[in-house]
């Protein structure tokens, strides 16, 4: 059955506190999530008090002055600190979402930050993508043209099928959309979830793309695709703005089309 | 993870959005009916099940029920249960009460209407 409870050794204990610098007047607390797999201990939720004259206005600027000033230890994955990377994704404030583009002021009260929902926790906020990297593999992601379209040549598109992808290809495969689906935390084994079927009809739509029949008899599946119930806290919670759903219903009408 | 789909998928989605679009409108009928045999005595319902448009609404009713029924359940049982056997049994359990359930009030409305 699906475990509606945390197991014993996924329980969260307090942490420790740092302290703000004397004279600090504008503190906010993160609570952070930390876990490491070196010690045998449950994870805890340590306090940091960050003074926001002293730091930039993201919760990324915060994790990286308490990673440079407060507690070196703390891991997270960040790179390029402008929301076109996907490695910041975290649980902030409750919904997945990017550090680097989420500002500190929109949070109001302690600010929280978990790592991405349902994956296996490798230390602190990194979670292990194995699984949602494998997927995406799966459904092929890349160009495949037989050559009849065209025939020789370079791949034209016009702007109206060039049109088509947009709203997919800016996609920076975060999985903060994968990790906030419900269908996906009970069976991540073997639904694709929203980021990969995002991806999954990137090529579909794509009309330099000729296998758009054998993609779409690869989702033909009851799990791969139909695990999907619209729930839309993809769509919700994506930091790009975009529509996994809207995706996933294109594909499901695809298919629609063909029976 | 295996790259090859285990297909149908799009069948079974498909006859559920069919099956929930047909029981509007049985559904409507059928709480309209019900409304207007408020107060009638045992004689009347019986030939009231018996008239061949009511039975025919009844009987499209009662499989379009059972039909989507069945097929919601699959869905929750796949959802949630995921020891093997606990989900084959659960959905041969569905399977056999959908069946039992929907013959035996196809037959109901067969022996009152041609017994009648």
């Amino acid at each position: 059955m699906v475990e509606f409870n945390l197991p014993a050794d996924s329980k969260i204990s307090t942490g420790k506190t740092v302290k703000a610098p004397d004279g600090a007047t504008r503190i906010k607390r993160f609570k952070i999530y930390r876990y490491d797999p070196t010690v045998n201990e449950n994870p805890s939720l340590d306090t940091f008090e960050v003074d926001l004259d002293t730091c930039g206005p993201m919760i990324l600027d915060a994790l990286l002055k308490i990673k440079n000033e407060m507690d070196a230890t703390l891991t997270f994955r960040r790179s390029c600190r402008e929301g076109v990377c996907g490695s910041c994704a975290f649980n902030i404030d409750g919904t997945n979402t990017l550090a680097c583009t989420k500002p500190i002021a929109d949070v109001s009260g302690d600010v929280k930050v978990f790592p991405l929902p349902h994956l296996p926790v490798i230390k602190d906020l990194v979670p292990d993508l194995s699984q949602p990297y494998a997927q995406y593999a799966s459904i092929k992601p890349w160009l495949m043209a037989d050559g009849s379209a065209p025939p020789v040549g370079e791949h034209l598109q016009s702007p109206a099928e060039r049109a088509k992808l947009d709203g997919m290809w800016e996609c920076i495969l975060c999985f903060s959309c994968q990790t906030s689906c419900p269908s996906y935390w009970w069976n991540g084994d073997r639904y694709l979830g929203p980021a990969v079927l995002l991806q999954a009809y990137r090529w579909i739509a794509d009309s330099r793309d000729t296998a758009a029949d054998k993609r779409l008899d690869d989702l033909d599946d009851p799990f791969k695709l139909f695990r999907c119930h619209t729930i839309m806290n993809c769509t919700n919670t994506c930091p790009k703005g975009l529509n996994p759903g809207q995706a996933i219903a294109e594909i499901k009408k695809d298919l629609a089309k063909r029976l | 993870m295996s790259g090859q789909s285990s297909a149908g998928g799009i069948h079974h989605w498909w006859a559920q959005r069919l099956s929930s679009l047909a029981l509007i409108p049985l559904s409507l009928w059928f709480v309209a009916s019900a409304l207007t045999l408020i107060g009638a005595d045992h004689a009347h319902f019986t030939a009231w099940v018996g008239e061949p448009g009511n039975m025919l609404m009844m009987v499209l009713l009662i499989v379009a029920v059972f039909y989507h029924t069945g097929q919601g359940l699959q869905v929750v049982i796949e959802d949630y249960i995921h020891s093997e056997a606990a989900l084959r049994s659960s959905l041969i359990a569905t399977r056999a009460f959908v069946y039992i359930g929907g013959v035996s009030c196809l037959l109901s409305v067969f022996t009152i209407a041609f017994r009648s």
